[in-house]
This record gives C-alpha cells, structure tokens and sequence, in this order.
C-alpha cells in the first residue's frame, strides 16, 4: 500500500521535472546573484538584510506560484486526459492516488527550495564573506516556508480534486492571499460584534495562517526563533495538511470519472 | 465459472444546472461471461458501452446492482490485480518513455521487482515495439499509443481482460494488429471482454456478443444463433435490361450491369421473385442464399435513424 503511494510520487516528480518546473531555479539563481552583485555595491551595513529578505521572498514565491500552478493540475489533468483510469483500474486505492500525488509535488517544492537555499546562503557568503551563528535562523525560516508549501499543495489538491483548473488556481491563490493575512483576519475578528464576529472568527480560522509562517522579517533582522514556535508550527501546519487532504481524499473517493 | 458477472448494474446520472434531472445512462444490466471466453459488447455510440466498463473498473458507482469478476466483488483489490483494462482512445504520461510507462504499471500491479524488467522488455517485445522502448509517448503515433494501451493492459497477466473500442480510429494495419493481439490472448486462455461499434472485428473474434443500445441490453447470444434469428436473403441473377416493378415491389434492391440484372429478395420472397421472372420470360442465370451477417442482427436491433449515426463498418 505505502509501496503505491512512494510510485505515484515519484512518477509526479519525474513529471515535474520533466515539465520543466525546476527550469524556475535559473531564473532565481539570476535574480539572487544579480541582487547579491548590486547591494555589495549599494548598501551599507545591510547587504545581509536585504539579500535575505530577497532570497526568502523570492523562495516563497517561487514555490507557492509552482505549487499552485503544477498543484491544481495533478488531479483535473489526470482525468481531462483519463491516465487516471489506468491507475484506478489496478490495485491502488483512491486515497493512496491522493497521497501519492500530495507527496510527489512536496518532494518537487522540497528539491527546489533545497536549490534555491544554496543560492541563498552562497550570495550570503559574498556579501558577508563568513557565515554567521544567526545563519540558523535563516534555516528555520525556509523550513516554515516549506510548511507553507505543504499546505498550499494540500489547497491546491483539494480544489482540483473537484474543480476546475480555472477556478482551483482562483481558489489557492485566494487563500494564499486571505491566509498571508490570516493574523489581520483574527485581529479585525477580535473587533467585531454579535454575528460578524462568530462569520469573521470562523472564516480567521479556517483560512490556513500563513502569516504565522512568515519569519522572513524577523530573521532578516538577526532575531531568533523560539523552539516553541517551530514545533507549534509544525503541529499546526501537519494538522491543517492533513484535514486538508483528508478533504480532498472524501471528495475525490466520491467523485464519478465520467 | 464465471469470469464476470453482471447482475443487474444500473446507473443514473443528476444533470441540469440543479443537478435534478435523471438521466438513466444504463438500464439495469444483467450478463455474464465464462472464463476464456472472448466476448463482444457491441453498440452504437452513446449505447451505455463506456459506462458499462467504467462500471466494471470501479471509476463510476452504480446507482443500484452489483458485479462480480472471478467471483469477487468489483471493488475487491484482489481483483484489480487479475484484470487489465484498455480505455477508449487512451492517453498516456507523454513525458514518459514506453519501457518507463510500462515499469510504472507494473509497479502499480505490484508485478514482482526481480522479474520487472524482463517483463517489460517482453511485453514491448510482444506488441511490437522493442526498437521504441525507450522514446518518449510524445512521439508515438496513434497506433503505436493503442499497442502501449493494450501492452499495459496485459502486462501483469491479468486473467480477465477489458478493452474499449481498442480498434477505434485505427487504420487498417493498427486493426489488424489488435485484433492479432485479441487472438493471442483468446488462445492463451485469457477471458476477454472489448466493445466495439465495428462489427466485423466483433464477427471475427467473438464467440458471444451482446447488443446495447440506449443504456438497454437488446440481445445476447452467440454470433451464429444471433444472426440465424434475422431471416436472410436472396440474390437473383438473370439476363435483363432492366429490374421489373413487381421484383422492386418486393422489396428487392438491385442493378443492371450491361444485360445482366441482379437483385436482393428477401428470403420470403424468393418464390414469387422467381415466379416473375418465369412470367416475363426472362432467363434465369443464378439464385443464391447470402449469409446473414451480425450487421444485419444489429440494425434489427436499432431504429433506423440510430444505425446511420451509429454503424461503422
């Protein structure tokens, strides 16, 4: 059973790949080495700050855009062109397709952010020509954002399992948007009276918080992460994952392939 | 035994914006197929064919019935393991090469990790592509692609086979190669189960077909017994210009070429057709019986309007 579900990842890496995902790497390797180039020449006392803000920055998006994009395909494609029915006709349960697929495009945005923190910290050994204790934090930072990929993908995954490609990218990305913003959400939340305040306080902690995810700033300026944040945020983005994919796992076990 | 066993599948899908008109896609179905046996499901297009196998395969649920396939229920794993499916018109990961497709299914089936290889070189080997293996599905033309469809079907050695229109849009080659394959897995003992609107194939393989139509089974049987059941018809040749009116009022269909007349009686009207041409004198050159052909089954079974779009021979 786990053997299907390791086949199906790896056959959505391998097309991943072969799709030309991680060409995306050379667009950031250019942009990262450019910047890394320009602010040795222009700032002061900050080059550190800026190409970690920029290189996370551009990490994040790079990958929320491939697991989107690459995401809302994954199921609707495999129907569209019905490869699907030649997996569904051999001993693979629906689910286990599901999963499968779930872990194939995480291992795609894993590899690539792996490519893309090497550019990061080899731009950072320029500008400061040694690595620094406050490094680590840079790590943590991109370990949540991998979080945020995870449930990005997740969000992808379910809306394509019943839904356009069209209308899952306006979906995902919404969400992208709306979760970003997840802590102004609870905030605006906290304000409100009577009924809005029970429709905002539900639609706050509905919408992943990917804000809470987001430590770019905090570690551009050298600030560490307490361990207690890393592992609530691991808790907190594996549950939302995984209720996130047991969604799309009922849909898609439901669904009629006509 | 049984190889498949249909008892009584339905389906009825909601359509309209509001989801609240039923559309009975197929009518409860009742059928069964014994092991090695190679059996047609034949249709014209829309008949309820598509369904049926979707059915069978898990990728649509029935409304109400149930199926059985090596006496396990359809959604039993184990089964999945002992069949091979072949969807019409199949599209496969064109990033892929043929020999890759192919080792993906076979790990799907869970075909064992020290034979894979062999496998799946054998299997290219076998339907014809030993020198394409390793090109991309891109780069395949349409028969080429249906040769990977089947190859991927058999490729676990499933016991129970199911082909969709697997000779459809395929030149006369490609069908000759399919049908080949057919051939093999009938003589291999393998039960297999393919609809098709193209009736020769279906003539030239089966040994029973069924006949659907509007999500309705219309007939079953052998071919022999299916089309014995349609009373046959007559050619008359004799020395004439012309075909007379009482011949065409017959219900004859026929030509003239030069001074020789031919026409199509039906059977019972083979004596008064003859007793014409006594009458007007004109020279009798042949009368032969023609063999009624599972075509001719099928358009009893459809309204004449269905057999135009339909048929496809």
């Amino acid at each position: 059973m786990r053997r299907h579900i390791a086949y199906i990842a790896s056959n959505t890496f391998r097309e991943a790949v072969r799709d030309r995902v991680l060409y995306n790497l050379i667009v950031f390797a250019l942009l990262i080495s450019g910047a890394a180039i320009l602010v040795g020449q222009i700032s002061i006392d900050i080059e550190r700050l800026v190409v970690i803000n920029l290189g996370l920055t551009a990490i994040s998006l790079f990958g929320v855009i491939i697991a989107i994009f690459v995401g809302i395909g994954l199921v609707s494609k495999e129907i569209e062109k019905r490869t699907l029915y030649t997996v569904l006709a051999r001993p693979v349960r629906r689910w286990e397709f599901i999963v499968g697929k779930f872990f194939g495009l995480a291992g795609t945005l894993t590899v690539n952010t792996f490519f893309m923190a090497l550019g990061v910290f080899a731009a950072l050994l320029y500008v400061s020509q040694h690595f620094q204790h406050s490094d680590v934090w840079v790590l943590v930072a991109l370990y949540f954002i991998i979080l945020q990929f995870l449930i990005v993908t997740a969000l992808a995954l379910l809306f394509s399992s019943f839904s356009s490609p069209l209308l899952s990218a306006v979906f995902a990305f919404s969400l992208f948007i709306i979760g970003s913003f997840a802590e102004d959400l609870r905030g605006f939340a906290a304000m409100t009276q009577g009924a809005t305040r029970w429709l905002a306080t539900g639609a706050a902690y509905l919408v992943p918080n990917l804000s809470a995810l987001n430590i770019v700033s905090s570690v551009a300026h050298e600030q560490p992460v307490s361990a207690q944040l890393v592992l609530f945020n691991t808790a907190y983005a594996l549950v939302y994952v995984g209720m996130v994919l047991c969604g799309a796992i009922l849909i898609f076990d439901r669904r009629d392939f006509k | 035994m049984a190889a498949i066993e249909i008892l009584g599948l339905e389906k009825t899908y909601a359509v309209g914006f509001w989801r609240n008109r039923p559309k009975q896609a197929l009518k409860p179905l009742i059928l069964s197929i014994e092991e090695g046996e190679t059996f047609g499901f034949l249709g014209p297009n829309g008949a309820g064919k598509t369904t049926t196998l979707k059915l069978l395969m898990g990728l649509i649920r029935p409304t109400s019935g149930q199926a059985r396939i090596l006496g396990m229920q359809i959604d039993d794993l184990r089964v999945k393991a002992q069949i091979g499916f072949l969807p019409e018109q199949p599209y496969f990961y064109d990033y892929l090469t043929a020999r890759e497709l192919l080792s993906y299914y076979a790990q799907l089936s869970d075909v064992p990790a020290k034979t894979r290889s062999a496998d799946v070189s054998g299997m290219l080997e076998r339907v014809g592509l030993k020198d394409s293996g390793d090109v991309q599905l891109r780069k395949f033309s349409k028969g080429m692609l249906q040769r990977v469809g089947i190859a991927q079907a058999i490729l676990h050695n499933p016991k129970v086979v199911f082909l969709d229109e697997p000779m459809s849009g395929l030149d006369p080659m490609g069908r000759r190669e399919v049908r080949e394959l057919i051939e093999q897995l009938k003589q291999e003992g393998k039960t297999v189960f393919f609809s098709t609107h193209i009736l020769s194939d279906a003539e030239a393989l089966c040994e029973r077909v069924a006949v659907i139509n509007q999500g309705e089974l219309k007939g079953v049987g052998r071919v022999a017994d299916l089309t014995s059941s349609v009373s046959g018809k007559v050619e008359l040749v004799w020395r004439g210009a012309d075909i007379p009116a009482a011949i065409k009022g017959l219900g004859a269909q026929g030509n003239v070429i030069g001074d020789t007349a031919r026409a199509i009686v039906p059977e019972q009207s083979q004596e008064a057709a003859l007793e014409i041409l006594r009458r007007e004198h004109l020279r009798l050159i042949s009368v032969t019986p023609l063999r009624t052909s599972l075509e001719d089954y099928f358009v009893s079974k459809l309204k004449p309007a269905e057999v135009a779009v339909g048929v496809n021979r």
